[in-house]
Parts: structure tokens; sequence; C-alpha cells
């Protein structure tokens, strides 16, 4: 296409401001980190001498090895059930026609836009006095690990149901006539196939269920050592942030880190799934 | 504008035979089900479904079912009717929370999604290098946990922080202020903290989604003599409808749920010119012991965001029809 040379440098100059501006508030806080409490940071101040110490003494006083046990236990439990039971009712919805499929659909969908925040009352309640069976699950794990896998399993469904219409129903078709049952259908002609929709479907849930904050807040403040490092996190900032911000900045920096590694390695995964998911429909 | 109509026609029959193949063969998928027990489908939703419906659906209408007692969650339970909810539209602070609301609105899903357009805008007349490397970058606050994002912002908006230090560089030390602790000031910073986080968001979307748009496209325009703004609303902006529809359900939905940044920034506060309606029901339900109003306004925040979706993918789809 057609452009003058002095726009593309203004156009490439605008680009970068803004990739600039995406980043510039995570190194400022990785900047504070970098200090300590005595060089009485301000502003800009660029980590010239670098210290470790804030990251150290927030990993212990803010109880972070606890925090990131119960984030990955957590994250990981959701993310591989999630994706077992979403390759399950994406297949359905994806190659089957079956009774009520053209109801149940739209319920799944409609989990997407949940604001699940509006489920976390009666999730307190029910989860102190679990009907029926009468044990109280607050302040454990099933109390996050449960909700999280119920509203990861609506966008499962969505993100595996369109994978597996995209498979050719000629595939199917073949397993079938040689006698495959439909089992056998999904597991040995369709899930092979289905890995990278499958990784970045887990990669997603994954790096929401790290983040997530409400859940943890109502339903395992009570628990020190049940407590997901973005509460941690949380907590760590209202105690210590008028003492040492470097700490807290430390403290922010390392649950971020994650995250970040896992971003920086599976990217393509998360651009795939954040805009191909959102466009798919 | 005949000859971008013609174009578009043209175009048309490129896509056809892809979809054309792709729906009968679907069709003939399903008349194979004879023999096949196709209602096994069901063992398969099953799992998922009993996720779905207990901890998500079934609170969500055990929801509405608390909303209409009057419960401090702990002795018990006063059928009310709907008293909450009459309660709740002449309640102020309610009102005001969803005043809030449409501001962040504004924040987090009008300003990225002009923002997002405006740059586009610019990009679309050529093809970008390199888009990988800024993609990374303009990706990244997306990913971010909502309480790391709230310690950076609160850092940069310290008395001593970045953006006062900033303001003190350049001579405008009458600017300076607490931002995130200011009557005035509180809402807006709040508000940029959203901008920041989703306007890559909208951008990658625009951006990816217009090198998809035919070059011939273009090309009719400008042979019509389509100057740059008549080519990005001719061409660009119709072809990034999908796009733009996504960005403002997606960044919407977010503003009226935004609960973590509120609550490790301001937690409402200064004197709650930045309540929201997900931490006024926090408050109510955990902190004042108002349970069964509580569960009110978590059902008028879901109400909400339910018809803004519908409304916007609605107005969507007559676009399309036009």
């Amino acid at each position: 296409m057609t452009a003058g040379r002095l726009e593309r440098i203004g156009s490439y100059g605008v680009l970068a401001a803004f990739a600039f501006l995406a980043i510039y508030p995570i190194l400022s806080i990785l900047f504070l980190a970098l200090h300590t409490k005595t060089d009485l940071v301000t502003g800009f101040a660029f980590p010239l001498h670098p210290d470790l110490s804030s990251f150290k003494a927030a990993w212990t006083e803010g109880h972070f090895a606890t925090g990131f046990k119960s984030s990955f236990i957590v994250a990981a439990t959701v993310t591989a059930v999630s994706a077992v039971l979403s390759i399950g009712t994406g297949y359905a919805f994806g190659t089957m026609r079956f009774f009520g499929d053209s109801i149940l659909f739209p319920i799944f969908l409609l989990g997407i836009i949940f604001p699940y925040e509006a489920t976390v009352i009666p999730l307190y309640y029910d989860f102190q006095d679990v009907p029926l069976l009468h044990i109280n699950l607050l302040n454990t794990y099933w109390a996050l690990i449960l909700p999280q896998i119920g509203q990861s399993v609506a966008f499962g469904t969505f993100w595996m149901r369109a994978f597996f219409r995209s498979v050719p129903p000629s595939l199917v078709e073949a397993a079938r006539i040689d006698g495959a049952s439909s089992f056998g259908v999904l597991w040995r002609v369709l899930v092979p196939q289905a890995r990278p929709a499958v990784m970045t479907l887990s990669v997603l849930v994954f790096v929401y269920t790290w983040n997530e904050f409400l859940l943890a807040l109502v339903l395992v403040s009570g628990s020190e050592s049940h407590q997901t490092a973005p509460l941690g996190l949380s907590f760590f900032a209202g105690a210590a942030r008028a003492g040492d911000p470097t700490k807290v900045a430390a403290a922010a920096v390392l649950v971020a880190m994650p995250i970040v590694f896992v971003y920086l390695f599976l990217q393509r995964h998360f651009v795939r799934g954040m805009l191909a998911g959102a466009l798919k429909e | 504008m005949a000859a971008v109509g013609s174009t578009a026609d043209e175009a048309a029959p490129g896509e056809t035979p892809g979809a054309a193949s792709r729906r009968p063969s679907r069709r003939r998928d399903r008349a194979l089900a004879p023999g096949v027990p196709r209602n096994i489908g069901w063992l398969y939703v099953l799992p998922g479904l009993l996720f779905y419906g207990l901890f998500t659906l079934a609170p969500m209408i055990h929801t509405v079912y608390y909303s209409l007692f009057s419960w401090d969650g702990l002795t018990g339970k006063t059928w009310v009717g709907i008293a909450n909810y009459s309660e709740a539209i002449r309640d102020h602070d309610l009102i005001w929370s969803f005043i809030h609301s449409g501001v962040l609105i504004v924040f987090y899903a009008v300003i990225p999604v002009v923002l997002g357009l405006l740059l586009t805008a610019a990009l679309t007349r050529f093809v970008v290098r390199g888009f990988r490397f800024f993609r990374t970058a303009l990706f990244l606050p997306q990913l971010i946990a909502g309480v790391v994002v709230a310690q950076a912002w609160t850092w940069i908006y310290a008395d001593d922080g970045p953006l006062n230090e900033f303001l003190r560089l350049v001579g405008l030390d009458s600017w300076v202020r607490p931002w995130l602790g200011d009557f005035t000031w509180a809402l807006p910073s709040l508000g940029v903290i959203g901008t920041w986080v989703t306007y890559g968001l909208c951008m990658v979307l625009f951006i990816s989604g217009v090198q998809k748009i035919p070059a011939t496209l273009y090309e009719a325009a400008r042979v019509d003599g389509a100057g740059p703004l008549r080519e990005f609303f001719i061409v660009t902006l119709p072809g990034l409808r999908g796009e733009i529809l996504v960005a403002l359900v997606l960044t919407t939905i977010n503003a009226l749920r935004s609960f973590d940044i509120v609550y490790n920034t301001t937690a409402g506060g200064p004197g709650g010119t930045t309540l929201v309606p997900s931490m006024y029901m926090y408050q109510n339900a955990f902190l004042y012991n108002r349970v069964g109003y509580a569960a009110a306004v978590a059902t008028i925040l879901a109400v909400v965001i339910f018809v803004l979706a519908g409304l916007v993918l609605r107005v969507g789809d007559r676009s399309e029809a036009a």
C-alpha cells in the first residue's frame, strides 16, 4: 500500500509510544522494588544499584510461599478439571444433536458474560454449611476450586465447541464406519488434534484463576494457609505500604511474575484465545 | 462508493465456496445420525453442566432468592418481597455507584475503542512490520492481576510517585496532588487505570482486524478518489464492525464488574466518590450485614450487565442489516 516515509515513521512512533505506556507502570513498580527503603525513592528513580533485599523481605513477611502454593493448587486443579469437562461439552455441542441442545448451549454462553460477582453471597453462606452434606468448605481450596471450574466450563464449552465444529466431519464419519464408539472417536481421533485448542484454553483459564481476587477475599480470608497470592498481596499491601513501599512493590512483582513468564513463552496462545475466542461466534 | 460496493460483491463469491461446503457437510453429518445414539451427547455434557449449574447458575438464582429477604446473615430471614428493590431505586449511594460506573465505562470502553481506532486508522495505509513486538507489550496490561495493577498505579499516583514527579519536573506544581485521595480526581484517576488495562486489547484487536480487510477495498476507495478520512469511514470502520462490538461488550462488562482495582486502590473512597456497585454489594454483604439488600444490588448489577451486553449486540446486528 502507499504511504509516505514520514507517515510510516510517525505511525511507528505512535505505536511505540503506546507500547511503552503499556509497560511503563510495570517497569516503574519493578524499579521501585529493586530499591530498599533507605533509598527514599521518588518518581522515576532508576535502580542504579539493584538490590533484591525487598524481594526477600516481601517473600517471607507476606507469606508468599504459602500464597504461591495455594494459588498453584487452585489454578492447576481448576485448569485441569475444566479442560476435561470442556472437551466433553464441546464434543457434544460441536458434533452431536441431542434432546435440548439448542436450549442448553445458550445457557452455557450466558456464563461468558456472567457477572460472577453476583454469586459470591450465596457461595459464602452455602459453603459454610453445604446443603445435604452439612460440611464447611469455607477457608478450604474447594471453596475456590469448585466455583471457578463452573465459571471456566462456560468459556471452555464455547471454545472447544468452536474447535470441534472446525474438524472435517469426514474424519468423524470414517472412524465411525470403522466401528469406533463415540468415546473412541473423541479419544483416538479428535483429542490428538485438539491439543493446540486445549492448550490455549488451559493457558487462559490458568491465568484467570491465578489472578482471581474477589472469591479468595470472600471465601478464604479466614485461613492464612489457604490464601492465594493476590489475596496475600492485598493484605500485605494494606499492612506494609505505609512502612516500606519497596516491599509492597516487590510483592506485586512476585505475584505478577509467573503470569508474565507464562505469557512470554506461550504468547500466541493468549493472543489467539483472547482475540479469536472473542470473535468466533 | 459504487466501486466499493461492487468490490464487496466481488469479494463475496470468494467466501461463499467455503461457507457453502461447510454447511451441507454439517447437515450430512446430522443426517448420519440414525444408528448412532446421538443422545449420548448428554453423557458428555452432564459433568460440565453439573459444575456450571451447581456453582454458577444455582448461586445466581440463590442470589435472586436472597434479595427477597431482610437478613443479617446470622439470625432468621424475614420475607420482605420486593422491599429491597424499592429501597434500592431510592438509595442515593447505589444510584451514585452506577453513575460512577457510567463514568468508568467512558474510560474503560469508549476511550480505548476511540484510541484504538485512531491508531488503527494511521496504520491501515501500510503493512505493519514488527507488529508482534508491539503486540507483546500492548497485551501485557490485560494479563496482570488486578491486585498487582492496583499496587503499580497506587505508586504512580503517590505523593512522590512518578506522576507528581513528572508534573514538578515540567513546572506544573499546582497540579501535584494525591490523585487517588482527591474528591474530584479519584474517579478519573481510577478510570485512567482502566483505560491503561484495556486500550492495548482494543488496538491489537483492531489492527489485526484491519490487516484482514481485503486490500482491493482500499484500492477501490482510492480509485474512487476517497481521502484518508473517507477511506476510514467507508472501508475501515465497516470492516471492523465485529471487532468494535466485541471490544465494546468486553470492556463495558469489565467496567461494570470492576472490583479488584477499586478495592485495592480507593476501596470506594474518598467519601464514596469512587464507590461502584460491586464494591457496594461487598460492603453491604460482608461489612454492614445487610445480606438481603446486597443480594438485591448484585441482582440489579447482573441485570444491568445482561441488558447492556444485549443492547450493544442488538445495535451491532441492526447496523449490519442496514
